[in-house]
């Protein structure tokens, strides 16, 4: 199961790519899965974990950890948002 | 088409008129304008870059809009966001809301900016002396999101 995966502002630059595809193992189903599925890869990735109060979208939709994702999502992780 | 990014500045008047045009029935039109302040967190802004996530954003503000539309009986919305690198006093955003009567067009123009600040994907870039930084999301804007629950 392979989904796309995009970083934005904040994360993006810490990250130093601004997305990427994944694949998710068996098991890995859920935002939250995600999140600490790229994470676990250590350096740079566990900002994914520390940043504080990232936000989520599944498919262009705000999204909450507990939320399902399936393959050929488009999944983006990003920091509280500031236009206006 | 009532909800725009892009990187090109506006013209509220031609947008009023714009949203307007033939058009009998509306009695008042509310609007909001934010601009770039030369100061933000005691520190000089000599620029700001706004980064968004296409496609994302313009279904986030079109859905805020469907949500106005669903509160109040307003007539015609118009909301214009704008992206890219801008100098202090440019304009970033825009927010038309044309109703019978002051009362809705007022409230749901409000609402519209209450909840683009906290729910649309954008994010404030700003240049400093001190360098470039990203703009912290404000409590106060969701205090201000969430009065409308």
């Amino acid at each position: 199961m392979n989904i796309k995966v995009l970083y934005f502002a904040a994360l993006r630059e810490a990250l130093g790519t601004s997305g990427e595809t994944v694949a998710l193992p068996e098991g890995c189903t859920t935002l939250a899965g995600v999140r600490a599925l790229i994470a676990a890869r250590g350096g740079d990735w566990e900002k994914l974990e520390r940043m504080k109060n990232l936000r989520a979208a599944i498919n262009q939709r705000m999204a909450e950890p507990s939320a399902t994702v399936a393959d050929g999502d488009e999944v983006a992780f990003f920091p509280p948002v500031t236009g206006g | 088409m009532s909800v725009s990014v892009q990187e090109a500045d506006f013209d509220i008047g031609a947008e009023i008129d714009a949203l307007l045009a033939g058009r009998t029935d509306v009695g008042a039109v509310a609007t909001f304008t934010g601009l770039v302040r030369d100061i933000n967190d005691g520190s000089g802004v000599h620029a700001m870059t706004l980064e968004h996530y296409p496609g994302m954003t313009e279904s986030a503000l079109e859905e805020i809009v469907a949500q106005a539309r669903a509160r109040w009986d307003i007539l015609a919305v118009r909301v214009i966001h704008r992206v890219g690198t801008l100098q202090p006093a440019d304009r970033i955003v825009l927010v038309i809301v044309a109703g019978s009567h002051r009362g809705e067009a007022f409230a749901a123009c409000e609402f519209i900016m209450d909840y683009l600040k906290t729910r649309a994907p954008f994010w404030k870039r700003e240049d400093t002396p001190e360098g470039s930084r990203w703009v912290d999301a404000r409590d106060a804007d969701d205090s201000a999101a969430q009065r409308w629950n």
